[in-house]
């Protein structure tokens, strides 16, 4: 009996914050997000600029980790903007990658350091090459 | 019983009508690092430990564990405990409901997470999810019928810190524990991990084998006393190399042999596991209470 009162309320919970989550999904744009980067990390360059195998294996991180919430080819989808705007198509890849790493934790965006920094910018090398 | 398989088939439905997700688990089964789940996605898990028991019955207790990220920053956790004892008897041993917090919004040199988990089961549970206090390995040698008799309401605080420094994680969870009835005193216990992936870079096949696809690491773990008698005296540890397998289909194993450093920890805990994770969980929540997708 316990147990069944702990399950409803755990489901109630995990219902209520799937509501919450969602009317918190507010769309911000991505300039301002971009503003929040500190100077020092938007001058990082990708290691992998140089390499022609990262964007191919970007694309497959990205569809495996991001296109969930961006959608495949980074159009957008429900839960996470399209990452082909121009603000974004602009941004120097160390403001991508703080935002990869660090996250919009308040904006339902996950930090991603739990990839290996290469992985984090080989999915930049394939952003940066969406046409 | 009925009532039981009803609350564990429950999410496998809800679970059909998701779709499955890569997930980049870590190793550990005792510790925690700092990384969340994401939101809105709903991880399904069931592990296994066999342990060996000096003067007693080997045993073999799981567990299955519901993981939700509900939001970016908090993630909530439901479990159901059981065990079966060689030449004794099974059981369902309870359940405990965990939340991870993570109060700092960008990563820093070290990222902490508080950790608040409420258990309700007996003293026949053996998943030993956490060495604490004076828990020792002679606490489970006696018999399921004996034990069961006994109740534990507790509640268990952590703070995660964890690190990640050039593709190596780095994680250190202090644990204090109270149990609910007035006269048992806070007990305390530790849990740390170190583990990596096997290759930092992702090769651009969708392949299983991939060494990226592994994460190896190794944790340590044991008992720290209790507020009246606070040290190693009589308290148990264990270390336990850790292996992550996760697959392209989305799912992840886990095996993690775990050996006892002294006379008062079991001599073998050989644990397994084996989760996946579904996306869209939130959504599909959403829409059975009548909100539009």
């Amino acid at each position: 009996m316990k147990t069944t009162s702990a399950v409803i309320c755990f489901a109630a919970l995990v219902a209520l914050a799937s509501a919450q989550q969602r009317a918190s999904r507010h769309d911000e744009p991505a300039e301002m997000i971009l503003a929040k980067v500190p100077v020092k990390a938007r001058s990082k360059c990708n290691p992998f600029a140089n390499d022609p195998e990262a964007p191919a294996a970007g694309g497959k991180l990205f569809e495996q980790h991001c296109a969930e919430c961006h959608g495949q080819g980074a159009d957008g989808a429900k839960r996470g903007p399209s990452l082909r705007a121009n603000a974004l198509q602009q941004a120097k890849p160390g403001e991508i990658f703080w935002i990869v790493t660090n996250g919009v934790v308040r904006r339902g965006m996950p930090a991603w350091s739990k990839l290996p920094e290469p992985q984090r910018w080989q999915i930049i090398s394939w952003l940066k090459s969406l046409p | 019983m009925a009532t039981h398989l009803q609350i564990l088939l429950m999410p496998l439905v809800l679970l059909c009508l998701s779709s499955p997700l890569f997930a980049q688990e870590s190793p550990y089964i005792v510790t925690y690092d700092h990384h969340l789940e994401e939101p809105g996605n709903l991880e399904v898990e069931y592990f296994s430990t066999v342990g060996t028991q000096r003067a007693g019955n080997d045993f073999h207790a799981y567990w299955m564990e519901f993981e939700y990220g509900a939001t970016a920053w908090w993630t909530t956790e439901f479990y159901l405990d059981g065990q079966t004892t060689l030449h004794d008897s099974s059981l369902f041993t309870g359940f405990r409901w965990e939340n991870r917090l993570r109060p700092l919004r960008a990563e820093h040199f070290i990222n902490p997470v508080l950790y608040i988990e409420y258990e309700n089961i007996t003293e026949a549970d053996k998943i030993i999810k956490e060495v604490e206090g004076h828990d020792i390995a002679a606490d489970h040698g006696d018999l399921n019928a004996a034990l069961r008799k006994g109740h534990n309401h507790e509640l268990e605080f952590k703070v995660i810190l964890s690190k990640d420094f050039r593709g190596w994680n780095f994680a250190v969870n202090p644990l204090a524990t109270k149990n609910l009835s007035p006269s048992d005193p806070w007990e305390f216990g530790y849990a740390m991990g170190i583990s990596r992936p096997l290759a930092l870079r992702a090769s651009a096949q969708r392949c299983a084998f991939c060494p990226e696809n592994f994460i190896a690491g190794v944790e340590l773990y044991g008992g720290l006393g209790d507020a009246q008698s606070f040290g190693l005296h009589q308290t148990s540890h264990y270390l336990a190399p850790a292996l992550a397998w996760n697959l392209p289909s989305g799912w992840t194993l886990r095996l993690s042999p775990g050996f006892g450093l002294n006379d008062n920890s079991h001599r073998l805990l050989l644990r397994w596991g084996l989760s996946r994770e579904f996306s869209g969980f939130s959504e599909m929540l959403h829409g059975l209470f009548g909100g539009r997708p």
